[in-house]
């Protein structure tokens, strides 16, 4: 007997329900779970104090100080360096051999897992260039990370200011710097934003290409040449080394706090802004 | 100038790593160092098989997760979805993706690890453990490269399939994904590569013991956990010898790569010149 269409269908559409309804189900679980045992642990001392006894006491003051620099640090390299390549490649030039090396660097680079900028990270900027372990050559390695994400988003951005935009702008006498800087990158400016505000996103989650060039120590850094402990690296350290558990839920309940506070922030430009665009 | 830095960063990266890890490499012998299976830095020996075997397997199993949860995801929300749920769905898919890696390590450390040690057996820092963390990780990959290429389908196939009768599940299956094929697969091989090349996670809940997996629940080690385990204190040959790791690893993904790259590429200019 051949079974009917419409019941396949059924059966077909059911199963992929099930599948996206575990798929958010799972992120539900993790989110609720790390908050459900990690918010109680928060107090204000935590937050505003050191660590002492390597983690097990104390909080996580001079780890939030370290993220906070290595991430500033890596998206403020990163941006301009992201937006200008955007720029040329929509803007400047025709599509080519030369946009195509750009586009295929890119997109290699964004392939490239975080240990191997790890490795690279810890022979170019921490041994050869003797910056030695710090938020500086930390913030490098991140940058080169997240420059992918910035061109590509920027690009999309930028590709999606109608045409009628530049051509008013040059009907109306400006050069090709002013119709770029005054109104082609005004009005993608939201999809900008959004892609600088998911690399703060990765450049905080990150841990193996820190591990490798930020260092792990444990004091509040004085300067970007100090090396320095991130967050997400100290909950590795903490929760993998067995340290103390309720320092890790609660190092981890603020991580995912800062990550749904940018995806929010995210979210929140792209609807802002993205109906004036159309 | 500021746009070649991608490139130069990209050139930078290739050589150095290749740098400091090609000479060992070739000093040890290529075949000896990718298929002896003793790896004991102190002695001398340098055999990277059994993480090479190990990132394998984990990815294998990574990848059934991730596709049938991917694949299922991405048909879901481009074809049979109303907006508001798509609005809905799709931050969920992007919040995904930005969950820290060390979070789900450790969310797979404190719940899925002593599930399985309690019902399976074994030591629950497994093959297994490794490949349902990884294959919820490169989800967010698999789903939006997915949901590209199955949204680059021209819609008068879908109106046309539908207009000779066929369901919409029956147009989906013959019509859409078919054409959507080569977006599809390199969605796949892009989450391959996310897999094989991610670290804490896998480093948190494989187990890391450098053998071969005999089963799904024994404990193995990654290329990468390799590196980011054994990096702070290795020293000399030790130290050439995870770059030399580093150095297969890249070549693995690089190749990866450039396949979804070329695969991509040759679905969109079909999808234009039909």
């Amino acid at each position: 007997m051949r079974i009917r269409p419409a019941v396949t269908q059924r059966v077909a559409v059911s199963f992929m329900w099930l599948l996206a309804a575990a798929t958010v189900g799972i992120l539900l679980f993790m989110i609720v779970f790390i908050l459900w045992k990690g918010l109680p642990e928060i107090t204000w001392g935590f937050l505003s104090e050191s660590p002492r006894r390597m983690g097990r006491e104390g909080g996580v003051f001079p780890m939030i100080v370290g993220t906070l620099w290595v991430t500033g640090l890596a998206v403020l390299l990163a941006a301009p360096i992201g937006v200008g390549t955007a720029v040329y490649l929509t803007e400047y030039t025709r599509e080519g051999r030369l946009t195509a090396a750009i586009r295929f660097g890119a997109d290699c680079l964004a392939g490239i897992p975080s240990i191997i900028f790890g490795l690279f990270g810890l022979v170019f900027f921490v041994i050869t260039l003797g910056m030695g372990f710090s938020i500086l050559s930390g913030a490098l390695t991140l940058a080169l990370m997240v420059l992918p994400t910035i061109i590509r988003t920027s690009e999309e951005a930028i590709r999606a200011v109608p045409r009628a935009y530049r051509e008013v702008s040059y009907g109306l006498g400006s050069t090709r710097w002013q119709m770029v800087a005054r109104v082609v990158l005004r009005s993608a400016l939201p999809g900008i934003c959004t892609g600088i505000v998911l690399s703060i996103g990765r450049s905080i989650s990150e841990t193996a290409a820190v591990m490798l060039t930020a260092g792990s120590a444990l004091g509040l850094p004085r300067s970007i040449f100090d090396s320095s402990r991130t967050l997400s690296l100290h909950f590795y350290l903490l929760s993998h080394e067995g340290i103390s558990m309720e320092k890790a839920y609660a190092t981890a309940a603020i991580l995912i706090l800062a990550i749904l506070a940018i995806n929010l922030a995210a979210a929140w430009l792209m609807r802002r802004f993205a109906p004036k665009a159309r | 100038m500021v746009a070649l830095t991608a490139i130069a960063g990209l050139a930078l990266i290739t050589a150095f790593i290749f740098k400091e890890g090609l000479p060992f490499m070739m000093k040890v012998g290529a075949k000896d160092f990718l298929l002896s299976d003793e790896w004991r830095p102190k002695e001398a020996k340098f055999g990277i098989f059994p993480m090479i075997v190990g990132s394998l397997v984990v990815t294998a199993g990574a990848m059934v997760i991730g596709v049938v949860f991917g694949l299922g995801v991405a048909i879901l929300l481009t074809q049979f979805c109303s907006p508001r749920l798509v609005s809905v769905l799709k931050p969920c898919i992007e919040l995904l993706a930005g969950i820290p890696s060390v979070v789900y390590g450790f969310v797979g450390v404190v719940v899925l690890v002593p599930l399985i040690r309690e019902h399976l057996g074994g030591p629950g820092l497994s093959v297994l453990a490794a490949a349902i963390v990884l294959g919820i990780m490169v989800l967010p990959t698999v789903i939006s490269i997915s949901v590209d290429a199955l949204q680059a389908v021209p819609r008068p196939y879908y109106e046309g399939s539908i207009a000779l009768g066929a369901t919409e599940w029956q147009t989906t299956h013959m019509v859409t994904l078919r054409a959507a094929r080569s977006g599809i697969v390199a969605a796949i091989i892009l989450g391959m590569g996310r897999a094989i090349g991610e670290t804490m996670a896998v480093m948190m809940v494989a187990g890391n013991a450098i053998a071969l997996p005999r089963s799904p629940l024994d404990s193995v080690r990654t290329l990468t956990s390799t590196i980011a385990l054994e990096m702070g204190y290795a020293a000399g040959d030790h130290r050439r010898a995870l770059f030399a790791t580093g150095v297969t690893l890249f070549v693995v993904i690089m190749i990866l790569n450039s396949a979804a790259l070329a695969l991509s590429r040759r679905g969109a200019r079909g999808a234009r010149s039909r």
